[in-house]
């Protein structure tokens, strides 16, 4: 008998009737999360219901030397939900409930497995949201935002989940339930563990601030007739002293992707889209917009729309928020790449890229967070055609390569996950990732919460530091990959 | 190991280094050297002679919170950043700056509002510096618009116990790779490494700014008991009204679509008047705040708007005179020692415990026999507490023990003892029950194993 199925056993006795999955037809729906290309059927599934049922499982993982993953929706495009064929995932699918809503203290508490937008619209009636908004917001999980640090299109403005959880109750790998609050004194470890991307527990209740939906939104979609020119005008619209909510930008290719999927109807013969909220008190956005609308026509907008109403509003943001999808309309097969460059970079950064798909061949095209300079390139490729998928990894790795060039990140909001993992040692040095390491080994010191995913090759906990000579330990023990 | 060879070794690292004086004193504690390292480099020299000589190091900018938390167990080098002041990297128009530890916060609000910006943090401590700034993630009235300084800080260096250089995030807002070792240096007091240097997410310099005062005259509540008012109410009746009316006042306020960037009270003196005060930022400023003004006139009179803020706002609370009737633990004073004696709490809740935080000071203050002031976000719940410096250790921890007795009940409160002579906060735990202590320490032990990072100066003895 395997380590696993002792394991498993021992997992069937402590939860309840049908919270342990062994069937591999079942299996096989938790192989991957929205990062397709990697695939890894779990060798169990569990779906706990409580905290203590969390705590149990993570104990006998412990006990047992097998690695576990917890796993929200699974709407991550890292791969950070990537399971273990040696271990367990741990899915809090079950943990959806909202348990409690405190307007006076602007403040929510819910399960992992709640979804982003369910917390919204338990509040909306009353004036309130939450305001991280990934784009997949109506499947994605608060407990996959925490272990992401999720963000969205108004985080330009409003910030990510780190900004707007309160506090968190978590399991520690060695299966403590330990509650890390903002309001504690001592060292932020709430802070610390979320973007942790599940290697340093499980978050098993979760308190967000509800934010206080706004007197005004106002959206404004503007033509270029290049994206040089758009990026002028977010440029200028930064300097002029304007925080908008959203500042989002499309090329032209990502424009026809859209037009063809959703019908989204933006100017004819626009080489760029800008779309721009501005929100807040009806005074200032009245203010704010002038000047938006001002810059736009200054920089060569060729057509302004302005939603007059919430159903206007939606068609504007109906393009940008199908792009990703959409480019199957117009390519067999895409990669969607997420990296940062400080925004004044973004015309040269672009202009990389118009080199790179020359280069190679491929096409690229761009839906990008221009406020805050989070560029989401869709690397488009044909699967049938011998080596173009591997030509379509390259452009998507040297465009990372592009954003660390400018003093950027290799990711803004999916995370590092399995995906990029080897990354990291273009962007942080050794010293950089063995410090990372140290908070690890502080929770996790035995490597057994999500291991293989951020850093590349995890030093040992109690490892000195120093030239490494054969192979690492935890490869040999099968419990990383090195890059 | 001879005194000699360690400043012979910090000398011979490149780094200037001085004999300790009488100012250099850490909550009492005298080192042997002051080291006054320019780069992160040469703190990473500074670190590995503390290693090689197991010696201890405390880290310090302004020094003007050097006596918060407690003493160090040992300390054998101050680390002196004040040469680490080069001016700041201001990338304008990706809104971000950088600046080094020992850039004060005023130098880098001058830099920055060259090109029109600033950091969004109102640090309530003349002459902090950036690196004492996040040592100590203290803040001011705008956390509640603009959080604290975890929330815009975006990237950081650190030097750790062994010499080792580490950053993590970076120049860019928008960053999820890899852990956010800044988080966790906010707030640390300098037990886990030395920050070198620290790179902000900015906000543009607000179009305008308006503020709205109100003062309460007389906001004394029911517990304090025996007064009469010119016309004859009692202050039982008169007092439940205010606490009520203020309970009401300040959540209309927070919640008004006018958007206030803080709302915060001033209360020096229990038997004294009590001052509101509402900043109001951006465009139309001046017109948001009348009407804010007219909503706070209903709850509390003479409400204006003007275009300076009042004398105290975004300051620490003054210790009030330490005059005035014994309590009832009898008359004495007391003796601080150093550091002027300052006595300095930090009481946090949530917002509907508002009414309590009104009375939870003042009867604390007069179980205790203590004069206490009041200061802080009404907006937030976060509030500063000072008693007057020579107030009886005993009464120090009778008046802490009394709070903690009134704001942690609830599960949600917190108090905290940022500053207060030794003899008084021997006394008393200065930071209350943390759930998780446990994980924090074994953060501690592998940051800094052998404890040469102000070691004992943070909660729990870490």
């Amino acid at each position: 008998m395997s380590e696993l199925e002792r394991l498993t056993e021992r997992l069937t006795a402590a939860l309840p009737p049908d919270a342990v999955l062994t069937d591999p037809v079942r299996l096989r729906t938790y192989e991957c999360d929205g990062l397709t290309h990697h695939r890894a059927t779990p060798g169990v599934v569990v779906l706990p219901e409580t905290a203590e049922q969390v705590a149990a499982v993570v104990r006998l993982c412990g006990e047992h030397g097998v690695p576990f993953v917890a796993r929200g929706s699974g709407t991550g495009l890292s791969g950070g939900a990537l399971p273990r064929t040696d271990g367990v995932l741990i899915v809090t699918s079950r943990m959806r409930r909202i348990l409690e809503i405190d307007i006076p203290n602007r403040r929510a508490v819910v399960e992992p497995g709640v979804t982003n937008l369910a917390i919204t619209e338990a509040v909306r009636d009353r004036g309130y949201y939450y305001a991280p908004d990934p784009s997949s917001q109506q499947v994605c999980s608060i407990g996959g935002n925490v272990a992401e640090n999720s963000g969205g299109a108004h985080c330009l403005k409003y910030g990510f989940t780190v900004n707007h959880v309160l506090s968190a109750e978590i399991v520690t790998p060695d299966g403590e339930i330990v509650e890390l609050s903002a309001q504690d004194p001592g060292y932020d470890l709430l802070g610390a563990f979320i973007g942790s991307e599940g290697t340093l527990g499980i978050a098993t209740k979760i308190t967000v601030r509800l934010s206080r939906a706004p007197e005004v939104v106002t959206t404004l979609l503007a033509a270029f007739t290049g994206i040089e020119a758009g990026g002028r005008a977010v440029s200028a619209i930064i300097a002029a002293g304007v925080v908008p909510a959203a500042i989002e930008m499309m090329d032209a290719l990502a424009i026809e992707a859209a037009e063809a999927a959703v019908h989204c109807r933006y100017p004819a013969g626009a080489g760029a889209v800008l779309v721009v909220e501005l929100d807040g008190p009806h005074a200032e956005v009245e203010h704010q917009f002038a000047a938006v609308e001002r810059i736009c026509r200054d920089n060569g907008a060729f057509e302004i729309r302005v939603a007059a109403s919430a159903e206007e509003r939606a068609a504007i943001w109906k393009g940008r928020k199908s792009a990703f999808a959409a480019v199957g309309r117009i390519s067999p097969a895409y990669i969607v790449q997420d990296g940062v460059v400080p925004r004044t970079a973004l015309p040269r950064v672009l202009a990389g890229i118009d080199l790179l798909q020359e280069e190679y061949g491929i096409r690229v095209a761009n839906v990008f967070h221009a406020g805050d300079g989070n560029l989401h390139p869709l690397v488009l490729f044909d699967d049938s055609v011998p080596g173009e998928a591997e030509r379509a990894e390259a452009v998507s790795g040297r465009i990372l390569d592009l954003c660390v060039e400018h003093g950027g990140s290799i990711t803004g909001e999916h995370g590092v996950g399995v995906d990029k993992a080897r990354y990291m040692p273009r962007m942080f040095t050794e010293d950089d990732l063995d410090t990372m390491q140290l908070v690890r080994c502080a929770f996790d010191p035995r490597g057994l919460a999500n291991p293989g995913k951020v850093f590349p090759t995890p030093r040992l906990c109690g490892e000195v530091p120093g030239v490494r000579r054969g192979a690492h330990p935890l490869v040999e023990a099968g419990l990383a990959e090195q890059f | 190991m001879a005194a000699r060879d360690v400043g012979d070794a910090l000398e011979a690292a490149g780094v200037a280094v001085r004999a300790a004086g009488d100012g250099d004193e850490v909550a009492g504690v005298r080192p042997r050297w002051v080291a006054l390292p320019e780069s992160a480099e040469e703190i990473a020299a500074v670190m590995r002679v503390c290693a090689a000589h197991d010696l201890a190091a405390v880290a310090t900018g302004g020094g003007t919170k050097l006596h918060w938390g407690a003493p160090p167990d040992r300390c054998d080098v101050l680390v002196d950043l004040c040469c680490m002041n080069r001016p700041p990297e201001h990338a304008a128009g990706d809104l971000v700056v950088r600046a080094q530890a020992g850039v004060t916060v005023e130098a880098l609000a001058r830099a920055l509002a060259e090109g029109g910006q600033e950091l969004a943090l109102d640090v309530p401590v003349p002459g902090t510096t950036v690196g004492g700034l996040l040592a100590t993630g203290i803040a001011g009235p705008r956390r509640f618009r603009h959080g604290t300084a975890r929330d815009l800080l975006i990237g950081v260096t650190v030097v750790l116990a062994d010499g080792t250089i580490a950053k993590s995030g970076g120049k860019v807002v928008k960053n999820v790779a890899g852990y956010d070792l800044g988080k966790l240096f906010t707030g640390s007091y300098g037990t886990l490494g030395i920050i070198a240097d620290a790179t902000f997410r900015l906000h543009p310099l607000p179009a305008a700014r308006a503020w709205v005062t109100a003062t309460v005259e007389r906001p004394v509540t029911e517990t304090y008991g025996t007064w009469t008012n010119e016309d004859g109410l009692t202050f039982e009746t008169l007092t439940t009204d205010l606490a009520g009316s203020l309970a009401t006042m300040v959540p209309a306020v927070t919640e008004s679509p006018l958007e206030p960037s803080a709302v915060e009270m001033d209360w020096p003196d229990a038997e004294g008047p009590c001052t509101v005060a509402v900043l109001v930022e951006g465009a139309a400023a001046a017109e948001r705040a009348k009407a804010l003004c007219a909503l706070i006139g209903g709850a509390l009179s003479d409400a204006q708007v003007t275009e300076e803020p009042p004398p105290w706002w975004g300051r620490l609370p003054e210790p009030p005179a330490p005059d005035g009737p014994p309590g009832p633990l009898g008359a004495g004073t007391g003796a601080g020692d150093g550091d002027g004696g300052e006595i300095l709490l930090e009481v946090r809740n949530v917002p509907s415990r508002l009414a309590g935080s009104f009375v939870g000071p003042l009867t604390a203050a007069r179980e205790a026999g203590v004069h206490a002031a009041v200061r802080g976000s009404l907006a937030s719940h976060v509030f500063h507490v000072a008693l007057p410096p020579d107030t009886e250790p005993r009464r120090v921890a009778a008046f802490t023990g009394g709070l903690r007795a009134h704001m942690e009940t609830d599960g949600d409160g917190r108090v905290v003892v940022l500053a207060a002579p030794q003899e008084a906060a021997r006394r008393l735990d200065r930071w209350g029950h943390v759930g998780a202590l446990p994980l924090m320490r074994r953060v501690k032990e592998r940051f800094d194993p052998d404890r040469r990072l102000s070691p004992g100066r943070f909660l729990g003895g870490i």
